[in-house]
């Protein structure tokens, strides 16, 4: 029963992140660029009080996948890195926490650029 | 402050001689799809790139037009061109093999009237023996340089419109035959204030207001004057725009109107929104249906008016406003 | 014209169909959640494969980029996203396609200017303003613990 809580817990926090994503672009025309980027920063925020690791506790990828979890992984590097190196660790932690995903964006991203063709589909 | 009215230019010696459009896979599974004389199904044909292959799609359009008339591009005195990309590079690449005398044209979507009126001008006025209109537009290439990569999940708003895929190519000479071109009233920039890149039809309704009004008033016509009032792309929204602007002078357009943006496509079908858009929307479905049936007598007076919007994303992203622009083109079969 | 701009900014307010928030909003928390869910998984799987949590997260989060990527380049991602909406554009799969997608785009423009620079098109600023708070955070968070010696 614990992990079907869990996979539940994990589907409504997420798709209440994304739906709030969506009620702003419905009610504020914010752009795509402009969610991508306030999310991240309110992730960063949120890490830093100590209110997203609560959630990450809670929902697992509901918080992680995100990309408020995204923002708190970076404000979770740069604590741990603060914490072990001073001050040095402010510029070194947020990257390393966050290798492993930007990495494989610009890795695959790559690799799918030069694999595939560019074209929408849509409407054909 | 009194208002310039402009000038409703009349012809007595102009017609359109021959008319072709090319069209993508989409546009070819729209409404008119059977009208169109070439579909290019995977919207690229020969071409490696989205610019070459809305190159081709003019390349095509006016060869197409050439063969109807029965002329080779050593016959031809002149070719009117534009379309929506950087330098109008679907004009400029597409019909640079045909070594015909070239003017570039740009008045965004409403490019293909300008291109109309412009070379009946000068067929009227004797310069030239025949001169060619061709615009285009691609829905890659556009998007591309407007808005977003093609596989980017971006979200459209339910008021952005469709770029069509399409291009559309009339050549006007002096020999009398049906489709006359009648008169044309040149548009003003009319910037409404509109803010909005998804909302390109409230951009435009007041200049085709604009340019329609004058038209009337300069010709002594009304609405039912006239067998069909065509704008260009407004979509849905510049179309109601439209109604309600008119609405306030007492005159009704909406049982004379018809709008390309909004015949180019199935809306209930195909994702396009508020409806098609684009120099090669109006073009396609002008030079595919509209003269068609105006050449048969079917039409005996129509009033087209192409609608633009003036839009740069560097303005808009500065925070600036999106003018628009339309020109009115009368076509009759008499 | 005979209008003002702000009524006509009214009237084309008034013209202007708004989404149907109705039938985006549930989608977005569906197929949002549904990615999420997907995440919650693959952790779960590596954690039974002895990644421990950290690991673990982090092949997540490359799995996700991965698949990401794959349905950006067969030009399923932008389909998705079209009934998806925020759904797919929060969670990092979304920031994967804004990377992607720019890449396939641009590569007609060359490898260096077209393909290389163009990736950050539309991510870069994500990158540029979390890179940046945490920093902050960072530096704050050090003045912190050295002057009130807490921790």
């Amino acid at each position: 029963m614990d992990t079907l809580m869990e996979y539940v817990w994990a589907f409504l926090v997420g798709g209440a992140l994304c739906a709030v994503g969506q009620v702003l672009i419905d009610l504020t025309k914010l752009t795509p660029a402009r969610i991508l980027t306030s999310y991240v920063v309110a992730g960063v925020i949120l890490g830093a009080v100590g209110l997203y690791e609560p959630l990450v506790d809670f929902a697992g990828g509901g918080a992680t996948v995100p990309l408020t979890g995204f923002g708190y992984l970076l404000s979770k590097g740069v604590k741990e890195a603060v914490l072990e190196k001073g001050l040095i660790g402010a510029f070194t932690g947020g990257f390393t926490s966050a290798a492993a995903g930007i990495t494989a964006a610009i890795f695959f991203g790559l690799i799918a650029a030069l694999i595939f063709k560019s074209g929408s589909k849509i409407n054909e | 402050m009194a208002l310039c009215e402009g000038k409703t230019f009349k012809y007595s010696n102009a017609s359109v001689l021959s008319y072709a459009s090319v069209v993508g896979k989409a546009e070819s599974d729209g409404p008119y799809g059977d009208e169109f004389d070439e579909v290019i199904n995977d919207n690229k044909g020969s071409a490696q790139t989205w610019e070459q292959a809305e190159a081709l799609f003019q390349q095509k359009a006016l060869g197409h037009a050439m063969d109807k008339a029965g002329l080779i591009p050593a016959k031809m005195d002149l070719m009117l061109a534009g379309d929506l990309l950087n330098q109008c590079t679907g004009s400029s690449y597409g019909l640079k093999d045909y070594y015909i005398p070239f003017l570039g044209i740009y008045g965004a979507c409403s490019s293909f009237a300008e291109g109309l009126l412009l070379a009946g001008a000068l067929v009227n006025a004797g310069y030239v023996e025949n001169a060619a209109a061709v615009t285009s537009s691609h829905y890659s290439s556009a998007e591309r340089q407007f808005r977003f990569p093609l596989n980017y999940g971006g979200v459209r708003t339910p008021t952005a419109q469709w770029t069509a895929t399409a291009a559309g190519a009339a050549i006007v000479s002096s020999a009398p035959k049906a489709p006359y071109i009648r008169a044309a009233t040149v548009g003003k920039i009319q910037d409404m204030g509109i803010k909005d890149m998804n909302n390109m039809g409230a951009a435009m309704a007041g200049a085709a207001y604009d340019t329609i009004s004058r038209h009337f008033r300069h010709m002594g016509t009304h609405p039912e004057s006239y067998d069909l009032i065509i704008t260009g792309d407004l979509g849905q929204v510049g179309s109601e725009m439209l109604y309600e602007l008119f609405r306030r002078d007492g005159v009704s357009v909406e049982s004379r109107h018809k709008d390309c943006g909004l015949m180019m496509f199935d809306r209930d079908k195909q994702d396009v929104h508020a409806g098609g858009s684009g120099c090669g929307c109006s073009a396609s479905i002008m030079c595919g249906h509209f003269l068609k049936s105006v050449e048969s007598g079917e039409l005996g007076r129509i009033l087209f008016c192409a609608t633009g919007a003036l839009m740069s994303p560097t303005m808009v992203q500065q925070g600036g406003t999106i003018p628009g622009i339309a020109h009115a083109v009368e076509i009759t079969s008499k | 014209m005979n209008i003002s701009n702000s009524e006509y900014g009214e009237m084309a307010k008034k013209h202007s169909p708004p989404s149907s928030m109705y039938k985006t909003i549930p989608m977005a928390f569906v197929i949002g959640g549904g990615i999420c869910t997907l995440g919650e998984a693959l952790l779960n799987l590596y954690e039974y494969l002895g990644l421990g949590k950290i690991n673990g997260g982090a092949l997540t989060s490359m799995t996700l980029i991965f698949l990401s990527a794959l349905f950006t380049g067969l030009k399923l991602y932008d389909r998705l996203a079209q009934c998806g909406g925020a759904g797919t554009l929060v969670p990092i799969t979304g920031f994967a396609n804004a990377m992607v997608s720019p890449a396939l785009d641009f590569k007609s423009e060359g490898f260096i200017l077209g393909l290389g620079a163009k990736m950050f098109s539309i991510a870069g600023p994500v990158i540029v303003y979390g890179i940046s708070a945490s920093v902050l955070y960072g530096i704050i968070y050090y003045i912190v613990i050295f002057f009130m010696g807490g921790s």
